[in-house]
């Protein structure tokens, strides 16, 4: 299994703790990533750059599907926000072959071509589609057991479901929970897990961020939660980095540990946790890992 | 076919209780929709069922509730589809709206909000006789927002009303935008400077896509938000953390191919806004001392040029 990998701007910045342990676990389920096909790849426009301009952004997306078109491989994304803007814009480019054409004479120049064979997909759903929650299931040599988990998928990969091929792919719509179940933990099933972080706000209006994180974090831990699982690196930069600031709007200390879907997996696949970067956390993930170290 | 149905009631005139759960288990032809079985239940099961329904066509916007977690019209809501293998269908009333009973909800808080932008027409001429006139051309852009049956759906979803009732809503907005890119309305510039800078206007939208999700008539409000955002911008509204933002991601994508993301927030909150920019040491701090931070020196991608190139031909 080999993939055109695509990490997207946050995991090289701000939370270079997905890209580490997104390696660590592909190395160990031998899902080959290709770091070379994608290497003049750019930003999706994560969404706002579309505000300005998206037309400018489905090019650049374009773009860099034909560079995944040309490496011949399936495309890999980790990071919700990515697939979202993604799928959108190549929705957009193949409903309509004269949008998509004038696209491609902006990509002429380069030698680029989007025929719209290149799909991008989250790495949620490739262990799911592509490897099999049962060969998944085989390789794990840790049980999670007693371990309770929210989880919570990102906006970006839940909506608008057309765009992400929920009709084609039903077991999308509840993805993370397959994943956290196959893991042996619990779900912690809540309102919030499809809802917004607050993160597209967060420099905008704080005020409303907080409530979000706030919101989202004590409902999950009101219900039981030990920690949160996401797929997207933005929710993350939100629930983890502003979660003390958040508690303070609301007089309280939350402390939910919020995992990136791939430390998840690591830690299930035996995976020591300094590996998976558990420690570069803002919200310490101390507690939560003293818990599993008793689980046999 | 049998169907189970487990609504949510209330009634103010019970003081003893606040809202609570019925179940009504009924038989019902396989053919029908949610709005049928809601009917069927008022008619043979429990009269005192309060619901809001008129066309039973999608046409009204009468009878938006929320099936199974999310905002619909049920006259356009099959059973067979929300429940194929004869699953439990939960009925609520919309959410983000006052209850006034059981799965009525009060349409002031819509209305209010679509006050908010003066949905009507404010032409700056009298035309000599007959209408005012517009080219097919440019009236065919509005026909989505035009599409808008105010049913309250996306209003009842938005995630920024579950924490903000200020905020205009995505409805109200979809229908300003409708008057924004109208060619015969002369207040844009006034329209869009009220929008851009009051409390609840377009950039406290979060983008989470409920709006488009739940809208049943493909209005996509959220896409007229970021069309009005644009708009915004173009015609210089730019002194907003929002349209900086914007602007910075534009800034970073058009040069270096990616984001830098040390620099950014520093960007959207402007170089001497230090009142703002403060605000971020703490979490600078906290990223740091966790090896968080983002680099320090922001490299291009490979071939950056060519990314440069497309941003040149599309500012032309």
């Amino acid at each position: 299994m080999k993939y055109a990998f695509y990490p997207g701007c946050v995991a090289r910045g701000a939370c270079p703790e997905l890209y580490v342990a997104t390696l660590e676990v592909c190395k160990l389920l031998e899902i080959d990533l290709d770091h070379e096909a994608m290497k003049g790849a750019s930003c999706t426009g994560s969404g706002v750059l579309q505000e300005k301009n998206q037309k400018l952004g489905d090019t650049l997306n374009a773009r860099n599907f034909a560079l995944t078109e040309r490496s011949n491989l399936p495309l890999m994304t980790i990071c919700s926000t990515c697939q979202g803007v993604m799928s959108q814009a190549r929705k957009r480019m193949l409903d309509d072959p004269k949008y998509l054409a004038e696209i491609n004479s902006e990509l002429a120049e380069e030698g680029l071509e989007f025929t719209g064979q290149a799909e991008p997909r989250h790495l949620l759903w490739i262990i799911l589609e592509d490897y099999g929650i049962e060969k998944f299931k085989s390789k794990l040599v840790k049980s999670l057991n007693g371990l309770k988990l929210a989880p919570f998928y990102g906006c970006y990969l839940v909506r608008p479901s057309d765009a992400l091929g929920f009709k084609d792919n039903l077991e999308r719509e509840d993805s993370l929970e397959r994943i956290i179940e196959a893991v042996n933990a619990e779900v912690v099933d809540f309102k919030g897990k499809t809802l917004c972080c607050g993160f597209p706000i967060l420099t905008i209006n704080e005020k409303n961020s907080m409530k979000m994180v706030a919101k989202h974090t004590t409902d999950a831990k009101d219900l039981g939660a030990d920690a949160m699982v996401t797929p997207c690196p933005l929710c993350h930069l939100n629930l983890d980095g502003f979660q003390s600031k958040a508690g303070k709007s609301i007089g309280s200390q939350i402390n939910l540990p919020i995992i990136h879907l791939p430390q998840l997996l690591g830690l299930a696949l035996g995976i020591e946790p300094e590996k998976l970067r558990l420690n570069k956390h803002i919200v310490s993930t101390k507690v939560l890992l003293s818990e599993l170290a008793l689980q046999p | 076919m049998n169907v189970n149905l487990k609504v949510k009631r209330f009634d103010p005139a019970d003081s003893t209780r606040d809202s609570w759960w019925q179940e009504y288990n009924i038989d019902i032809h396989q053919d029908s929709t949610v709005l049928d079985a809601l009917i069927h239940v008022r008619e043979y099961e429990d009269t005192s069922l309060a619901l809001r329904c008129a066309c039973r066509a999608s046409i009204c916007g009468s009878c938006g509730m929320k099936v199974n977690g999310s905002a619909k019209l049920v006259c356009k809501t099959r059973i067979a589809g929300v429940a194929p293998n004869g699953e439990q269908i939960i009925v609520e009333p919309m959410g983000n709206q006052p209850v006034i009973k059981d799965l009525v909800v009060s349409l002031d808080t819509f209305f209010n909000q679509v006050k908010r932008v003066e949905p009507y027409m404010q032409p700056d001429y009298v035309p000599e006789s007959g209408e005012y006139i517009a080219s097919n051309e440019s009236m065919e852009n509005l026909l989505t927002a035009m599409n808008c049956i105010m049913c309250g759906c996306c209003v009842s979803d938005c995630t920024v009303l579950e924490v903000d009732d200020n905020f205009i809503g995505p409805a109200a907005l979809a229908k300003a935008w409708r008057f924004v890119d109208d060619p015969r309305d002369a207040k844009k510039q006034d329209r869009l400077k009220d929008l851009n800078y009051e409390d609840g206007g377009i950039w406290d939208c979060t983008r989470c896509m409920q709006c488009v999700e739940v809208c049943p008539k493909g209005v996509n409000p959220m896409e007229r938000i970021m069309e009005l955002r644009d708009q915004a911008i173009k015609v210089g509204f730019r002194n907003t953390n929002g349209a900086r933002h914007a602007e910075a991601v534009y800034g970073d994508v058009g040069h270096s191919g990616w984001l830098d993301e040390l620099r950014l927030p520093i960007k959207t909150f402007g170089i001497f806004n230090f009142k703002e920019l403060i605000k971020l040491i703490p979490i600078g701090i906290k990223s740091q001392l966790v090896g968080k931070r983002p680099p320090i020196f922001h490299k291009s991608i490979p071939g950056v040029q060519n990314i440069r190139k497309i941003f040149e031909r599309y500012s032309k």
